[in-house]
C-alpha cells in the first residue's frame, strides 16, 4: 500500500471546473476538480449514480464535458486527436467487454496492429503481456472469449488494455464481476503489476477494500460531486459523512477477522 | 401429384432439355442480378440507417409499402415507364431489387444495432476509427444476422422470379404460365421443379455460407 511512484510536478490527468449534462439536462458530474499524478493508482470510490464512471469516460472523450477543462499530459483534451489520444489510454472494463469473433492473440493484438507494429513484435509483445498477466500463451492464444473462464476473461481484458504499453490505465469496476476469490487474486496480482509498470491508474469502484488496498488515492465521490481526495490512511480517519458508510462498513469487516 | 413429380424426367423436361437449360440461365440471371442490386445497396442502406436512425421510419416504412403491391401489379404499373419498361428483364429486375431490399437492409441493421453495447464501447475506447469499428466489430459480428437476410431475400427473389414471365421476362415462369395456359400440368411442373430446386440450393449454400463466414461463438 505505502508506495512512492515516480511522480513529476505536472499532472497526468487534470479536470478543472468539469460539468457534465445529459442531453435531458439532468447534472450528472458538477464542478468537478480532481488532478491525477502521474505514476499514482487514483481510485473513484462512491456508490452507484456519484458520477465515477462518467468522470473516468471523460478522461477518454468516450463522453464531452458540457463545461469546464479536461487535459491529459498538459494538453487540452481539444487540442489531442481523439484517436491518438485513446491509444495513449488503455481502457479495461467488466467482463472484460472482448471481441467474441477474435481470439485472445487478436484481441490482445488489435492496437498494436493499428499502430502498424511489425507482425513479428506483435507476436512477442502479445506472450510478454499474456505472461504479465498470468495466463500461459501456448495455452489460452488460440482461445475465443467463450472459452474462457470470467478471471480469465478479466485478465484478457486487462493484457489487452496493456498491449500497446499505454502510459495511462482506465479500470472500471474491472474485477466486480467476479467471485471472490477470484477477485482478491486479481488484486493482488494487479498491485504486484502496477508496482512494476507504475502506469498512471484511474480506478473506478464501490469496494471500500479494494479501493484501500489498490489505491494511491482515494477520490470520494457522492451525487455528482468529488467530497475529497484522501491516502487510504487518511480517508479512514476522515470524518466526512460521506465517508463514514464505507469505514464503518470496512471497520466491520477488520472486526469479524481480528476475532 | 406424387407420380407427376417423380415421373417429370420422362416427359417434358428431357425432351425439351435446351430450352430448360436456357429458362434456367435467364431464372439465374434474374435472380442473380437483382440479388447483388440489393446487396450493393440494401447493406449499405441499413448500415446507414444505424448511424442516422431518424432515417429509420422512412426508408423501412417505404420498403413496407413496396412488399404489399403484389408483384403482378408491380410489374403491370411499371411497365409504361419510360427507360424501365423499355426492356422486360430490366424492369424484371428492378421490381426483384426493390422486393429484396427489405429483409437486407433490415438484417444489416438490426445485426449491428445489438452489438453488445460494452463490446462496441471497448472498440471505440481502445480507439477504432468509425470505419475501423465498422469493418473490424460490427460487420463481423452482425454478418451472421445479414447473412440470414440475404438469405431470406434469396429464396423468396427465386421464386417470385417466376412472375417475370408474365411481362415477358423469361425464366422460368415461361413453363408454367404456359403450363397454365395449355392445363398441362407437366408443363408446369417444367417451370416449378428446377425453380424450388433453385430455392432450395441457394438456402442450402447461403446457410452453409453463413457457418464459414460466423466463427466460432456461443
Amino acid at each position: 500500500m505505502a508506495r512512492a511512484p515516480a511522480m513529476s510536478d505536472s499532472p497526468a490527468i487534470e479536470f478543472v471546473r468539469v460539468q457534465y449534462r445529459t442531453s435531458g439536462n439532468r447534472v450528472l458530474l458538477s464542478d468537478f476538480n480532481l488532478a491525477v499524478r502521474q505514476g499514482e493508482v487514483l481510485m473513484l470510490l462512491g456508490p452507484s449514480g456519484s458520477g465515477k464512471t462518467t468522470s473516468l469516460k471523460l478522461i477518454n472523450r468516450l463522453l464531452i464535458p458540457s463545461d469546464g477543462r479536461i487535459s491529459v499530459d498538459g494538453r487540452s483534451l481539444e487540442e489531442w486527436d481523439v484517436i491518438q489520444l485513446r491509444r495513449h489510454i488503455g481502457y479495461a472494463i467488466q467482463e472484460g467487454g472482448l471481441f467474441p469473433h477474435y481470439t485472445v492473440q487478436q484481441n490482445v493484438a488489435l492496437v498494436p496492429q493499428l499502430e502498424k507494429w511489425p507482425a513479428e513484435k506483435i507476436r512477442g509483445r502479445v506472450r510478454e503481456v499474456l505472461t504479465m498477466v498470468g495466463l500461459a500463451p501456448e495455452e489460452f492464444s488460440g482461445r475465443y472469449p467463450h472459452q474462457l473462464s470470467g478471471g480469465q476473461r478479466q485478465r484478457v481484458g486487462l493484457a489487452r488494455a496493456l498491449a500497446a504499453d499505454p502510459p495511462i490505465l482506465l479500470m472500471d469496476e474491472p474485477f466486480g464481476a467476479l467471485d471472490p476469490i477470484t477477485r482478491s487474486e486479481l488484486q493482488k496480482e494487479f498491485h504486484e503489476l502496477q508496482q512494476r509498470l507504475s502506469k498512471t491508474v484511474v480506478f473506478v469502484t464501490h469496494d471500500v477494500s479494494e479501493a484501500l488496498l489498490l489505491g494511491t488515492r482515494i477520490a470520494l465521490m457522492d451525487a455528482g460531486s468529488l467530497r475529497g481526495v484522501y491516502a487510504p490512511r487518511e480517508f479512514l480517519a476522515t470524518n466526512d459523512p460521506a465517508a463514514r458508510p464505507y469505514v464503518d462498513a470496512f471497520r466491520a469487516m477488520q472486526q469479524v477477522f481480528q476475532s | 401429384m406424387l407420380r407427376l413429380i417423380f415421373d417429370f424426367r420422362n416427359e417434358f423436361i428431357v425432351k425439351h432439355k435446351s430450352e430448360v437449360l436456357t429458362l434456367v440461365a435467364e431464372h439465374l440471371w434474374l435472380v442473380g442480378v437483382s440479388m447483388a442490386l440489393a446487396i450493393a445497396i440494401g447493406v449499405p442502406l441499413g448500415i446507414f440507417l444505424t448511424r442516422r436512425p431518424a432515417w429509420k421510419g422512412l426508408v423501412l416504412g417505404t420498403n413496407s409499402l413496396v412488399q404489399t403491391i403484389p408483384a403482378l401489379a408491380l410489374f403491370g404499373l411499371l411497365l409504361p415507364l419510360p427507360w424501365l419498361g423499355a426492356r422486360a428483364d430490366r424492369l424484371a429486375i428492378f421490381a426483384l431489387t426493390l422486393y429484396a431490399l427489405l429483409p437486407i437492409i433490415q438484417n444489416t441493421y438490426v445485426g449491428i444495432i445489438e452489438v453488445d453495447p460494452p463490446v462496441r464501447e471497448a472498440a471505440t475506447a481502445m480507439g477504432l476509427t468509425r470505419r475501423q469499428l465498422l469493418w473490424k466489430v460490427e460487420l463481423p459480428l452482425a454478418s451472421n444476422v445479414i447473412l440470414a437476410g440475404i438469405r431470406v431475400a434469396t429464396v423468396a427473389t427465386v421464386g417470385l422470379a417466376t412472375i417475370a414471365a408474365a411481362i415477358g421476362a423469361g425464366g422460368l415462369g415461361e413453363f408454367i404460365f404456359r403450363g397454365l395456359a395449355m392445363v398441362d400440368n407437366h408443363v408446369i411442373l417444367a417451370g416449378a421443379i428446377p425453380a424450388a430446386v433453385m430455392a432450395l440450393s441457394a438456402y442450402g449454400l447461403l446457410s452453409l455460407l453463413q457457418r464459414v463466414v460466423s466463427p466460432a461463438r456461443r
